[in-house]
């Protein structure tokens, strides 16, 4: 059932195999083809661009007001690739093996190695684009470490490497919308896609500012629509990030992989109060200089420059010797958790441990610690009003990424034909945690080097499939499901604001499905949300019209599928009863407390197949197979 | 934090084609560490309790990166704190008792859509017309192969930090776009990828600023002051050098 | 090419470089004034009234006003214009404004100030340069017409002494965002004279202009 169309061969050789052997599609057929790109960030932007460069038709959607503004601009720290440009041994097979391993053994081999493959291409064509990558004196480019690996291969523009790198795919797409092979639907939404014949031939997509449903056909569809962590109510995520296109293409025969891997970013500034929309990210460099604690009374009110060394409990430098405040991005946060959980917590509620850098201040002077995190400071600082010169900062964790996300095979291609899922929303090389600067990597590899080959193999057996005309049936049926819907949210007459069901859907999640889960939460969940979804329908109240700009409909929408993922990431927790990467089961652990893999029933992903309304989803596996690395247990004692 | 009562002065506008007006609102008990957007949400989640239509506002990142965000704020883009974003503005800086008045950005080339939400695709079509370098994928040398001096790369990071939110535009007096135009120029002017096209460039947004309608440049400052990302108004003088330069090479 | 001349930065480029011929007019002219208080009586009625026959007569200097009227006209129509053009750009106004928060008041107000540098410039012209070419003026002991007994009798009067001093503090306005705001048009005003340009353009909008109106506060002084 899952094809996984892995090429033949020694892994090193698959992906030059490939390239040599796809059928090719002739510039002529080529401008006859269309694709239909939704997403403009780094993945839908890059793949949009390429794919006009070599000639095809190309139709891209965003919902926000510009291609410029997708999430990926959001990313601070960098991008990795494979240039050993530090002379420091890194290499395209170690960069595969970090990820491999980072990602706890859960993605496939073949699909890394190729991302580690192209990751060298893409600092080379970013550069050519005028991406003003940090530099040494001489000229070069600069690199910096990150996440625990042991050479420097992240590629960095200041803290804003993803706004530099998003906005270099933009300058590439704008370039294609001025000659026309490209365009750019803004301020549009996806509603659903439309399948002909098994496979997918077209979108529905609202236009937002006149409420217009518009049909779209296309010989491929490429989904590039980012990451659920939404499904938290609260993460590091853009407020309009939202599943909605991934779901209706999961409803359409899309399976869904892995949808409980989940990463929990252990920086970022808590929480400060219900009406709180987002978190926001400190990047993890943080933790190069800043130690971690909480007090080692419970509920110790001091302010914590009273509290006195021998109080205060460095709880990561006492259970990691090894690693101690650096320790991975999951470990991290359970941690943090775990010591909130046990009344440590600080700050008004609770929910937060200190970083503090009066150590560092003392060892490098302030000057060098304001050099290294100024602009970090100066963040803090105008969020919370809090000087982290003269006071710990105050840190939680917080949803950040999710590896989980439409399954695909090694083309990219989703289980329905035709229709394509990159970056964040496909589920493909990450296994069961993201590394540090990867998301960049993936995103730009699958947009500019990957998918711009790969869908020439299933638009070179098209070339004979004249446009469809949009008045087709399955066009009709699948604007009235869209249309039926938002009327439905619209007439609802009911008594509570979108919002307010978004936060209570957020709190099952993050509770029960968060950092750590366990069977009783996971099977309490499902029916909390089962209970929640029904009360949706009954009493959400959703005001304005459909034919203008009604932002109230555009997220009564999404928080309708964010409550049906939910479910689905539950039921994969569920299912998944070891623990790996970000997902943590707590029956599943070592005697000290740590993750424990469970390699003998888990080395598969999971492929959730959606089986309608009323019958529950069916979970299919793609088993893994280890041909390169060797499995250990991840330690960092 | 303390609580905050306010008085918010907000402009209402149903559609492109309608008369807008503005509609005054209380809102109560404000934490302090609120964001200026989340107390807007507070607003919202209010006014849909009460069966009226929230206030439709631009945002998405609410960390001070995207560029959506767009209000004016008692007569300051993105209000009154320097090299901030509306999102990033937190309600520690306003008093109790405070009257606000909340505008959309204020320009022909950005029409207003909805109460503070406007239509910026204006400057998507300035970058459109020569904010690129045409190089397509896969054909770029190894990125070392063109060294670039620090200085130089952080010249052109400093240029190409602009968000493209449009408060250059919404400061000025005229409503000029310069300083969103001569960011993406420098940035590309300053670089060697930049080079081959840099005429051209230069010519291109230049001639596409004026089509859209945008004022002139005048030189109050403004923009700089009021861009969160504190763009100096160099590169505005930069842009007009290229522009020079660039029609008199031909 | 063609679009450059269309091009509302050349226009404004022009009126860059309008602007900075007529600032070094001011020079000249203000070199020419300063004849009527460096000496006194008739050794400055004779030098004055000379140096004015000099001006009206002299080729170089009929093409060099020819130039100074070239400029003040197209400083004015391109100002009018590129003004109309921004006004246009903001169709709708704010109901709350903060420019003194992030600008000069005088950046702000440049046409303003313009519109009344114009009208200096008119009254200024009837009084002294219509009167010297079509008017009425009288010879001095020398020969020459006497401007000089002109421009003495003018600033007797105390409403038209105060009004050239107003006008100055206008000029000095206008000069002191547009000296330097016509370097940043050109391009010329680079980080390294940025310092160097700012501080003349400071200067220069004040001392022009205070020395200018310290002719007729003399003059009117004097013929107390």
């Amino acid at each position: 059932m899952l094809e996984s169309r892995i090429p033949d061969g020694q892994l090193i050789d698959k992906w030059t195999n490939y390239k040599s052997r796809v059928p090719l599609v002739s510039p002529s057929n080529k401008r006859r083809l269309d694709v239909i790109v939704i997403g403009t960030g780094l993945a839908g932007a890059s793949a949009a661009s390429s794919m006009a460069e070599m000639g095809y038709n190309v139709k891209t959607f965003c919902f926000q007001d510009s291609p410029r503004r997708a999430h990926s601009i959001a990313a601070q720290g960098g991008i990795n690739a494979a240039k050993n440009y530090q002379n420091d041994g890194d290499s395209v097979y170690r960069l595969f093996y970090d990820t491999i391993k980072g990602g706890d053994y859960r993605s496939r081999e073949a699909n890394v190695y190729r991302l580690a493959e192209v990751s060298a291409n893409i600092i080379d064509q970013c550069v050519a684009q005028g991406v003003p990558f940090a530099r040494e004196y001489g000229g070069t480019l600069d690199n910096r470490s990150f996440g625990g690996v042991q050479v420097s291969r992240t590629f960095y523009a200041r803290g804003q490497t993803g706004q530099q790198l998003l906005l270099g795919a933009y300058s590439a797409l704008s370039r294609q919308i001025a000659k026309g092979s490209v365009t750019m639907y803004n301020r549009h939404e996806m509603l659903d896609i439309v399948k002909i014949d098994g496979k997918a031939r077209g979108v529905i997509v609202r236009n937002l500012m006149t409420g217009e449903y518009e049909r779209h056909f296309g010989h491929a569809v490429v989904l590039a629509t980012g990451g659920y962590g939404n499904v938290f109510y609260l993460s590091t995520n853009a407020m309009g990030s939202n599943v909605t296109a991934v779901w209706k293409a999961y409803k359409k025969g899309a399976m869904f992989g892995n949808p409980c891997f989940t990463q929990i970013h252990p920086t970022c500034i808590p929480v400060s109060g219900d009406y709180q929309s987002k978190l926001t990210l400190m990047s993890e460099s943080l933790r190069n200089d800043g130690r971690i604690w909480v007090p080692k009374k419970k509920g110790d009110d001091r302010r914590p420059r009273d509290i006195p060394e021998e109080e205060r409990d460095y709880y990561l430098e006492r259970r990691y010797p090894a690693f101690g405040n650096l320790v991975p991005r999951d470990v991290a946060s359970r941690a943090a958790k775990e010591r909130c959980d046990e009344g440590f917590g600080v700050g008004p509620t609770k929910l937060a441990v200190y970083l503090d850098f009066k150590d560092s201040i003392k060892r490098l002077g302030q000057d060098v610690v304001s050099a290294r995190y100024g602009n970090l400071f100066q963040m803090y600082a105008k969020i919370t009003g809090d000087d982290p010169y003269t006071t710990p900062m105050r840190i939680y964790p917080a949803v950040h990424y999710t590896m989980g996300g439409l399954w695909v095979d090694y083309n990219l291609m989703t289980t329905v034909p035709g229709l394509y899922a990159i970056g964040e929303c496909n589920y493909s090389d990450h296994g069961a945690n993201r590394l540090g600067a990867s998301a960049l990597m993936q995103g730009l590899a699958d947009g500019y080097f990957v998918l711009p080959y790969t869908i020439g193999e299933y638009l070179s057996n098209d070339i004979r499939t004249p446009a469809i005309p949009t008045n087709h049936e399955a066009f009709d049926k699948a604007e009235k499901d869209a249309r039926d819907q938002n009327n439905r949210l619209l007439n609802n007459n009911g008594s509570r604001s979108v919002e307010s069901f978004h936060r209570d859907l957020g709190h099952i999640m993050w509770e029960n499905c968060g950092m750590a889960r366990n069977q009783g939460g996971l099977t309490k969940a499902i029916s909390e949300i089962q209970s929640l979804k029904k009360d949706y329908w009954e009493k959400v109240r959703v005001p304005g019209r459909d034919n203008v700009l009604n932002p109230e409909l555009e997220k009564a929408g999404r928080v309708a599928d964010f409550l049906e993922l939910g479910e689905l990431m539950v039921r994969d927790a569920l299912d998944r009863s070891e623990s790996c990467g970000g997902h943590f089961r707590e029956e599943s652990q070592t005697e000290e407390g740590e993750a424990l893999r469970d390699d003998e029933n888990f080395t598969f992903s999971s492929a959730w197949e959606y089986k309608g309304e009323a019958t529950e989803p069916i979970r299919n596996k793609e088993e893994l197979t280890f041909d390169t690395v060797h499995l250990t247990q991840r330690s960092y004692k | 934090m303390a609580n905050l009562n306010l008085t918010l002065k907000i402009w209402r506008q149903d559609g492109p084609e309608e008369i807008g007006e503005f509609k005054t609102y209380h809102v109560t008990r404000l934490n302090t560490h609120m964001s200026f957007l989340e107390m807007l949400d507070v607003l919202n989640e209010e006014l849909v309790n009460t069966g009226d239509e929230p206030v439709a506002f631009d945002h998405d990142c609410r960390e001070g990166i995207c560029g959506m965000c767009s209000m004016v704020i008692n007569g300051r883009p993105h209000g009154p704190l320097e090299g901030t974003t509306a999102c990033q503005l937190h309600m520690r800086h306003f008093n109790n008792d405070d009257t606000i008045t909340i505008e959309p950005w204020r320009a022909k080339p950005f029409p207003v859509i909805k109460d503070l939400v406007v239509d910026r695709t204006s400057f998507d079509r300035i970058i459109q017309s020569g904010g690129f370098v045409s190089i397509n994928t896969g054909s770029a040398p190894d990125g070392n192969a063109i060294p670039i001096g620090k200085e130089i790369a952080e010249d052109a990071f400093d240029a190409a930090a602009c968000i493209g939110c449009g408060a250059c535009v919404a400061a000025c007096k005229n409503a000029s776009a310069s300083l969103f135009t001569a960011s993406k120029i420098s940035q590309l002017a300053l670089l060697p990828q930049g080079q081959p096209e840099r005429e051209e460039r230069a010519i291109r947004m230049v001639r596409q600023m004026d089509e859209e309608g945008f004022g002139h440049c005048t030189n109050t400052g403004a923009c700089e002051a009021e861009c969160p990302k504190e763009i100096s108004v160099d590169y505005i003088r930069k842009m007009n050098w290229e522009y020079h330069r660039a029609n008199v090479r031909g | 090419m063609n679009s450059y001349f269309t091009s509302t930065l050349f226009r404004k480029t022009l009126a860059a470089l309008s602007g900075l011929f007529l600032t070094l007019f001011l020079i000249g002219h203000l070199v020419g004034n300063l004849q009527l208080i460096m000496l006194s009586g008739s050794a400055a009625q004779e030098q004055f009234n000379e140096y004015a026959f000099f001006m009206t007569t002299n080729p170089l200097v009929k093409i060099l006003s020819l130039l100074t009227y070239t400029s003040i006209i197209l400083h004015t129509i391109l100002t009018i214009f590129l003004a109309i053009q921004s006004k246009n750009a903001r169709p709708v106004d704010y109901a709350v404004s903060s420019g003194s928060e992030n600008s000069s008041w005088a950046s702000r107000n440049m046409p303003l100030l313009g519109v009344l540098v114009m009208v200096f410039i008119a009254i200024h012209m009837k009084s002294f340069w219509y009167e010297m070419h079509w008017g009425q003026v009288g010879n001095d002991p020398w020969g020459n017409q006497d401007l000089y007994t002109v421009t003495v009798t003018a600033f007797r009067e105390v409403w038209y002494t105060a009004f050239y001093v107003f006008s100055m503090i206008i000029l000095g306005f206008h000069l002191n965002h547009g000296v330097a705001s016509a370097f940043q048009t050109l391009g010329l005003k680079t980080q390294k004279y940025l310092s160097p340009i700012e501080k003349f353009a400071g200067a220069f909008s004040i001392l022009v202009p205070v020395a200018f109106a310290s002719i007729p506060i003399i003059l009117y002084l004097q013929s107390l």
